[in-house]
């Protein structure tokens, strides 16, 4: 039976730096390999649909004869199954997690 | 891994007598499962001992006789039995602890209970489903 | 005496899951316990419909918010007997690396949230931050903090190099000293100790009989632990089952908490003898055939039974999660114990209701 066994423990963080940051002053520091924000190269894009028939939820929309691609980032989960399947590589995911979404229409490119 | 899906095919009537043997014998119940097959509800109860998995088998036909319930002999089998009458809509006799299907709070009534229509399940799930990717122009 | 019904959940400051319990109350004891889920019954079972075999792991990822990798790894598993797919034994590491990571917080979690039910805010503040290092080293190796979404049908789709890996092995000695401090307190306070000791018994049989799995089991005495099965590298590696005989609350605690440690020698193990070569094989072909898949996660035993007819979607997919075999227990151990004593029983299960309710 022990008392006061947290002592030690507080007494040391009470006179060490908080681990956390003070987030909305201080920016968050994105880690490096996380699955963030899909970021889309427009220049090297084919327009092949080959990204839209793979994801998963339904999120992308290529429009071939248009030339324009298309996300809903409310749907896409961030897996990187389009980023794996792209044959251009036009596709990648930033580790920083991108604005906030608001609406839910697609985002035109 | 040692769980091949070996079945024992069984009628109900002997069903609560041979989950007895079972306990007896020091089995664990893990699982009572359902699969809706077209005419049918298929059961799976599965028992482990000593980490290798036994699996009973039983059809429950659509408009049959109820099931009786092994819930006398495991007592926690009451959820799993539960939870197949409130989804599936299968009729089982005598459960220690009958919720009346009230245990899965679902707003449609033995949801699992369809068989899969095959031509029907596309309009219906265009429209339950998030928004599909619809080709849209811009 | 006069019974009063006083409804427990499904919101509760203490929980930050949907349970609910209509607790049968005399005074101050509880005389039953009756619960009804489905207050957040998703279908995902019948989801399988809808979509194909290979994008269905990240639903069943989804299952679960806390044990989500396991789940992922479990589904696949399954499927992967069925295919007869040869998944190469460097994806089976990373595999048994990523589970005793999620494992890891998991526990971390639970026993912030076990002190939390106490009123010791402070060391859920304590737990918390442990758990912090371990979702960085998470996110940093799988880019997902709990969903991870590195496992697929063949294999994995990250890998972990040598100098990431010295540099998780380095911060696992940190992580360790660290969780050494806190589970002292949780182990030796008189304050936990008093909350926790002789409260909601379970004896061996009892618990065996009720079909618990998991730490609630092995805190009972039973020595069983799906690891043992030897699935992912798990035949390879060296442990053996934490187990308790009291039963009780503080029990499970103890078990969690030698299960932290168990976790850190794993990771260790897995780490030393990871073999090279691929990560992944490809796959083509639809499953055709049935398996029962087991695994253990942070809280028990979690059963899948896949069937599949040879088309892109399964015909049926069932999990039985572990809060739902310990769930039975949950019941028993509340008839009879005083009202003030719930939330910690209900927390003693470690009960994930999202992944009860599917
Ligand atoms: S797969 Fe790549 S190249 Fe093809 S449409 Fe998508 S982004 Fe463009
Ligand atoms: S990251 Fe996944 S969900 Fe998002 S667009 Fe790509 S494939 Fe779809």
């Amino acid at each position: 039976m022990g008392y006061f066994t947290l002592t030690r423990l507080a007494l040391k963080w009470a006179l060490s730096k908080p681990v956390t940051t003070r987030y909305p002053f201080e920016p968050r520091q994105p880690v490096p390999g996380s699955r963030g924000e899909l970021a889309f190269t427009k220049e090297s894009c084919v327009y092949c649909n080959i990204c839209a028939k793979k994801c998963p939820t339904g999120a992308l929309v290529v429009n071939r004869a248009g030339k324009r691609w298309a996300i809903d980032r409310l749907l896409c989960i961030q897996c990187g199954c389009c980023v794996e399947s792209c044959p251009k590589k036009s596709l990648s995911l930033t580790p920083s997690h991108g604005t906030i979404a608001i609406t839910k229409d697609r985002e035109w490119f | 891994m040692s769980t091949e899906v070996v079945c024992e095919l069984i009628s109900a009537d002997c069903l609560v007598d041979r989950v007895r043997a079972l306990k007896q014998a020091g089995w664990r119940l893990v699982q009572i499962s359902a699969t809706r097959l077209p005419e049918a509800v298929e059961l799976t109860y599965s028992f482990d001992r000593d980490r290798r998995l036994a699996n009973l088998r039983l059809l429950a036909l659509s408009g049959g006789p109820g099931i009786p319930s092994i819930s006398g002999v495991y007592w926690c089998a009451l959820m799993y039995e539960n939870e197949i009458h409130d989804l599936f809509g299968v009729v089982i006799e005598g459960m220690a602890v009958d919720f009346k299907g009230n245990f899965y709070k679902t707003a449609i009534k033995h949801p699992f209970a369809s068989v899969k229509p095959p031509a029907a399940v596309k309009p219906a799930a265009a429209k339950a489903a998030p928004p599909s990717p619809v080709p849209v122009t811009a | 005496m006069a019974r009063t019904i006083i409804p427990f959940g499904p919101q509760h400051p203490v929980l930050p899951e949907p349970v609910h319990l209509d607790l049968v109350v005399e005074d101050e004891k509880v005389v039953e316990a009756r619960p009804s889920i489905g207050f957040i019954h998703r279908g995902l079972e019948k989801l399988v419909e809808k979509k194909d075999y290979q994008e269905f792991t990240y639903i069943a990822e989804r299952i679960c918010g806390i044990c989500s990798f396991i789940h992922g790894q479990t589904y696949c598993q399954a499927v992967e007997t069925i295919m007869n797919l040869p998944v190469p034994p460097r994806a089976h590491y990373l595999r048994t690396i990523w589970g005793e990571f999620s494992r890891l917080h998991s526990h971390l979690l639970w026993l912030g949230l076990m002190a939390d039910a106490l009123g010791f805010e402070s060391l859920f503040m304590h737990s918390w931050r442990v758990r912090e290092r371990v979702l960085k080293i998470i996110e940093a190796t799988t880019g997902g903090r709990v969903i991870f979404g590195t496992c697929k049908v063949g294999g994995v789709r990250r890998d972990i190099g040598p100098e990431a890996a010295a540099d998780i092995l380095k911060e696992l000695d940190g992580i360790e000293s660290d969780m050494r401090e806190i589970t002292r307190v949780f182990l030796k306070d008189r304050s936990v100790k008093d909350r926790m000791c002789g409260v909601g018994v379970l004896t061996k049989e009892e618990a065996y009989e009720l079909g618990c799995v998991g730490p609630t089991l092995r805190a009972s005495g039973v020595s069983q632990d799906m690891r043992q099965l030897g699935y992912a590298a798990f035949h390879e590696l060296r442990f053996e089952p934490v187990t308790r005989t009291d039963g009780d609350s503080y029990a499970r605690c103890a078990v969690r908490c030698g299960e932290l440690f168990q976790s850190v020698d794993l990771i260790r193990q897995a780490f030393a003898r990871l073999p090279g070569g691929d990560i992944a094989v490809k796959v083509t072909g639809n499953p055709n055939g049935e398996h029962i898949a087991r695994t253990e996660q942070p809280r028990g035993e979690v059963v899948y039974h896949l069937k599949a007819n040879g088309t892109k979607n399964l015909q049926r997919f069932r999990v039985r999660t572990p809060t739902f075999a310990n769930l039975p227990a949950l019941l028993k151990v509340l008839q009879g114990c005083e009202l003030a004593d719930v939330p910690v029983l209900v927390l003693t299960i470690d009960p994930c209701i999202s992944c009860t309710e599917r």
